[in-house]
């Protein structure tokens, strides 16, 4: 048995259609068997509602007069981007304000339309014959713009990777935050809620497509940016108008330490068509895998920890090395779940129609990282490997002669299998003398938490080393636990004066 | 049951929990301490029959005593149940009931803030 979409659609309309929840789905199938389902449900809807970055609105404020141009626009004092065309920009979720950093963003801005509040428009220009007006000011709420259409280009990813963090600090990243140790886990997405796991061939999701999103009904445009299902992460680009959405399902969100973003409530619904879209649609948490990233290695490649599936993610805990890790998500289920209920009332009062791609995406495509012709310079490209050091046993005096011979303020301090144990600068010496009796060797004034490079580190890794910890040089040791150089903020400002750009 | 002590150095002149522990014989466990140069803050732990006695000694010592029930507030309209606040809590204070929505179990809090930096939602602050 197979079903066409005017069939689906005549249910709808009539109010016949049945539509159940993505997560209802593999117990329908259980129990109906394939066939059963087939015939006794229209519609699976999905839903996900959790962070996206890649998300912003066109706008289209209408002429004042005298008519501008506008060239530079903010709304808040967040700027949006504005060389389109007289008096339209786009404003990103992620753009911050000039005046109160990343609290407030792109994503708050269209969070306060979504609400009713006015916004300050303020936009300057140059003033040219046709459009002769320098400056504007005024305050527009949504209802005073003539578009407000949400354009999500990178949206509902197929699936994401899970984060945690190997280093010993504790970091601020878009993944929320990372405990020191691999603390914590979090992860994003809604598992065997989300859409595109539903229809991993993009059979049935595709261009032209009707949506929820927001709280409005959109429309996927087609692949998002950065798609890459031929390895399990497309991606869709969205839309919708934002003069129908709500902040129920439209949420603004500052990550400390990262950035702000906009929490988007998005359904796909999926029509039941034919026996593949039911084995599809019946899709459960156990068999949806992803891995878990150390995000600790500030690389493209991030070492995977280990394999996990959604239902491990949302079980609250994942073992790792032995170890029982508290998991949490950044996206909310219980929204997702309210996204999925809401686009089922639509299909079941008729309020919404389906249709299928008009253009389907390419599913072997993944997308690939930048080329980067120009190699970036490591440590080992600019690093100093004339090494005067010091083992830990010697007095503080030698190592003061050592200091004023070696034109170095930093002496990396060797024990007798020659492993760095600590590091020794001027001002450690000084202190010493200036508090006498604190001992008279080397270890025992010496600092002995030593933060450290390797040849092959990026140097922007090693600069951000430098400057997180406010100091000066950095110990280079290579894999083989040796040390093989010394990193300064000298040797940085070398790479400079040779034109290497960071 | 925890407490938040609050003391000024001046006022309280005698060491506050040695004495209050040889006064009173309760076992008190010091969960977090901020001291500065004249005034200090604790938060403490005991056994919820001793809250009586306990607050009685300290307040007075010159200390002020504060018990510690409902110290994570949640702004309802702000939250919208992530979660991302829940793998950061050192004490388990944060979980999902089984439509998951957030539920706080403040007595066990330690005041670290952690969850209120994770939030990004800004939904979470800790009693002031
Ligand atoms: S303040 Fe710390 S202990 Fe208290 S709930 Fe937040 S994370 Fe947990
Ligand atoms: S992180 Fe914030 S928004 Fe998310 S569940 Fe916790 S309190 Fe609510």
């Amino acid at each position: 048995m197979e079903k066409t979409i005017d069939l689906i659609n005549t249910r709808i309309r009539d109010g016949n259609a049945r539509a159940v929840r993505a997560d209802q789905m593999p117990d329908i199938v259980d129990e109906l068997g394939v066939e059963g389902a087939l015939r006794e449900v229209d519609v699976v809807t999905t839903g996900t509602f959790g962070a996206m970055c890649s998300s912003g609105a066109f706008f289209n404020f209408g002429h004042s007069d005298p008519p501008i141009r506008m060239e530079k626009v903010w709304m808040n004092e967040v700027e949006a981007y504005a060389g389109i065309a007289a008096v339209d920009a786009y404003l990103g979720a992620t753009q911050k304000s000039e005046t109160q950093g990343i609290s407030y963003g792109g994503a708050h801005v269209l969070e306060d339309l979504v609400a009713g509040n006015a916004v300050r428009l303020r936009a300057q220009s140059k003033g040219t014959d046709c459009y002769p007006r320098k400056t504007l000011e005024i305050e527009l709420t949504i209802e005073d713009m003539n578009q407000a259409t949400m354009v999500n280009p990178r949206n509902s990813y197929q699936s994401y990777v899970a984060a945690s963090n190997t280093t010993d600090r504790t970091l601020y990243t878009y993944m929320g935050t990372l405990l020191p140790n691999a603390g914590n886990i979090s992860y994003s997405g809604a598992g065997c809620l989300s859409p595109i796991p539903n229809d991993p061939n993009l059979r049935i999701i595709g261009s032209g497509v009707p949506i929820f999103l927001c709280g409005a009904e959109g429309m996927i445009i087609g692949e998002g940016t950065q798609a890459s299902p031929g390895n399990g992460f497309g991606t869709l680009m969205t839309t919708g108008n934002m003069n129908d959405m709500s902040t129920n399902f439209l949420r603004a969100a500052t990550f400390k330490g990262y950035n702000s973003t906009l929490y988007v409530g998005l359904g796909v619904p999926i029509p039941v068509l034919d026996e593949e879209v039911v084995r599809r649609t019946a899709v459960r948490d156990e068999d949806l895998k992803t891995s878990i990233a150390d995000y600790g290695v500030p690389n493209r490649n991030r070492p995977t920890l280990r394999e996990v599936t959604y239902a491990e993610l949302k079980s609250g805990h994942v073992e790792l090395d032995g170890e029982e890790v508290k998991t949490s998500s950044l996206s909310s289920y219980k929204k997702a779940l309210e996204v999925a209920d809401e686009l089922k009332s639509w299909v079941e009062s008729g309020k919404m129609q389906l249709a299928l791609p008009t253009r389907r995406m390419n599913t072997e495509k993944t997308s690939h990282p930048m080329r980067d012709r120009a190699r970036t310079p490591q440590v080992r490209d600019i690093m100093n490997t004339s090494l005067v050091t010091i083992s830990e046993d010697e007095s503080i005096q030698t190592a003061a002669k050592r200091l004023l011979r070696g034109e170095t303020n930093h002496l990396p301090v060797l024990d007798n299998a020659n492993r760095l144990v600590g590091i020794v600068t001027t001002f450690d010496i000084s202190k010493a003398v200036a508090s006498s009796g604190k001992g008279e060797k080397v270890c025992d004034i010496m600092t002995k938490r030593v933060v450290y490079t390797s040849p092959t580190e990026a140097v922007d890794v090693a600069t951000h080393k430098l400057e997180r910890n406010n100091i000066s040089a950095l110990p280079v040791v290579d894999e083989n636990g040796k040390l093989v150089g010394i990193l300064s903020a000298i040797d940085l400002g070398k790479l400079f004066e040779r034109g290497w750009k960071r | 049951m925890k407490l938040l002590v609050t003391f000024s150095r001046k006022g309280v002149k005698q060491p506050l929990i040695a004495q209050t522990v040889k006064d009173t014989g309760v076992l008190i466990n010091v969960e977090r301490a901020f001291i500065e140069s004249n005034e200090g803050e604790l938060l403490i732990d005991i056994p919820d029959k001793e809250t009586k006695i306990i607050t009685d000694a300290m307040e007075k010592a010159g200390a002020r005593v504060k018990q510690m029930e409902d110290s994570v507030i949640r702004d309802e309209s702000e939250c919208v149940n992530c979660g991302a606040c829940i793998s950061v809590c050192p004490q388990d204070v944060l979980s999902f009931n089984e439509t998951w929505t957030l539920c706080i179990d403040s007595s066990k809090c330690v005041l670290c803030g952690k969850c209120v930096d994770a939030c990004p939602h800004q939904a979470l602050s800790l009693l002031p």
